[in-house]
């Protein structure tokens, strides 16, 4: 990567922008979220500077919060790798979805960068953006949402439950609001798409009370169902080639 | 305590990491299969709707409150609000809602 860093400013600085501008609610629900891991972070003997570094390369809510409770116990470091491989398997997903998002000639450098913070926001708002997928994007979303994520997790750490409930509860919408905004323009314009969607509440509901299935974790529910349900609309309404991005 | 929290910090790096960084870097050429390609066009928007609904009415004080933020947001969305302004609109309707819904 060149480090011309006012080259990458002029050629870049529109793109950077864009991502900073859609990674602010990204990063105020974050600190939110990472604020109440780290009261489970402390709970599981972590200093703030240790809290600070788990959040910063595994940016994950429910791998970090198993992770915690795996080192509150005091387990086995196999069962650390295995418990953090199953509750972030869905990231390997959406990393291959980005994948073609990418130009094929992009340095492998964007590729290593951009996968560093595949999370579910992120995710969200770089797929909803024509492809080829731009890195600068992501780096722009990273810039406030890395800071938001490991500096919330510290801070939680430090002061433990300091934020009075009806403040974290409101906070706490932000970011299935974004996944809102997200999701429902392209429904509106895709008959498939929206039909999906709705199909994705109602079997995600379904999922969260039947028996046997609302045992599972929540992250492995999500993989479940996604894969199902883009399966079925792969095989029913496959895309055409000349059909561009929604 | 007989394990090290450095080492657990690094087995949960490494493997985050690695599930997020070696699609990428291994899948390098554009999938040729339609089936495969329809597969990855759909799936951002299942699987951020599963994650979604219900979880939004477990992430505030009451469900109902959640249940208004994603009727609002929603319809806000659908009339092609901008992603801050769905997420905002979000949180200003959970907050005003539970003044009332929660005592």
């Amino acid at each position: 990567m060149r480090l011309n860093k006012s080259g990458l400013i002029a050629s870049h600085g529109e793109v950077l922008r864009e991502g900073i501008r859609d990674g602010m609610p990204i990063a105020l629900g974050y600190f939110v979220v990472a604020f109440t891991l780290g009261i489970a972070a402390r709970n599981a003997g972590l200093s703030p500077l240790q809290g600070f570094l788990a959040s910063f390369f595994n940016n994950a809510s429910a791998g970090e919060y198993a992770a915690f409770t795996v080192i509150a116990a005091d387990s086995p470091y196999l069962e650390m790798a295995l418990i953090t491989l199953v509750a972030n398997a869905r990231y390997l997903l959406m990393s291959c979805v980005l994948s073609q998002r990418f130009a094929p000639d992009a340095s492998i450098w964007h590729r290593i960068f951009v996968g560093f913070d595949v999370t579910d926001e992120i995710f969200g708002i770089s797929a909803a953006r024509p492809a080829p997928l731009d890195p600068y994007y992501n780096y722009g979303a990273m810039l406030v949402a890395l800071p938001g994520w490991a500096g919330g997790t510290a801070i939680g750490i430090m002061a433990g439950n300091a934020l009075p409930p009806a403040i974290v509860s409101a906070l706490s919408v932000a970011l299935y609001g974004m996944f809102l905004a997200i999701i429902i323009p392209p429904a509106r314009v895709n008959r498939v798409v929206g039909a999906f969607v709705l199909l994705a509440f109602a079997a995600s509901f379904a999922a969260s009370v039947l028996p046997v299935i609302s045992e599972l974790s929540g992250g492995t529910r999500t993989i479940l169902l996604t894969v199902v349900l883009s399966a079925i609309a792969a095989v029913k309404y496959p895309r055409k080639d000349e059909e561009s991005e929604t | 305590m007989t394990h090290s929290i450095w080492i657990y910090l690094l087995v949960m790096s490494a493997v985050t990491l690695a599930i997020r960084i070696l699609p990428l870097t291994l899948i390098r050429r554009q999938i040729k299969s339609r089936f495969v390609r329809s597969f990855l066009f759909y799936v951002p928007y299942i699987t951020l709707a599963v994650m979604t609904f219900p979880d939004i009415l477990h992430a505030t004080q009451t469900p109902v409150s959640g249940m208004l933020a994603l009727i609002i947001g929603a319809l806000l969305a659908w009339l092609g609000a901008s992603l801050f302004k769905v997420s905002a609109f979000c949180c200003v309707v959970v907050f005003i809602a539970e003044r009332f819904l929660v005592g």
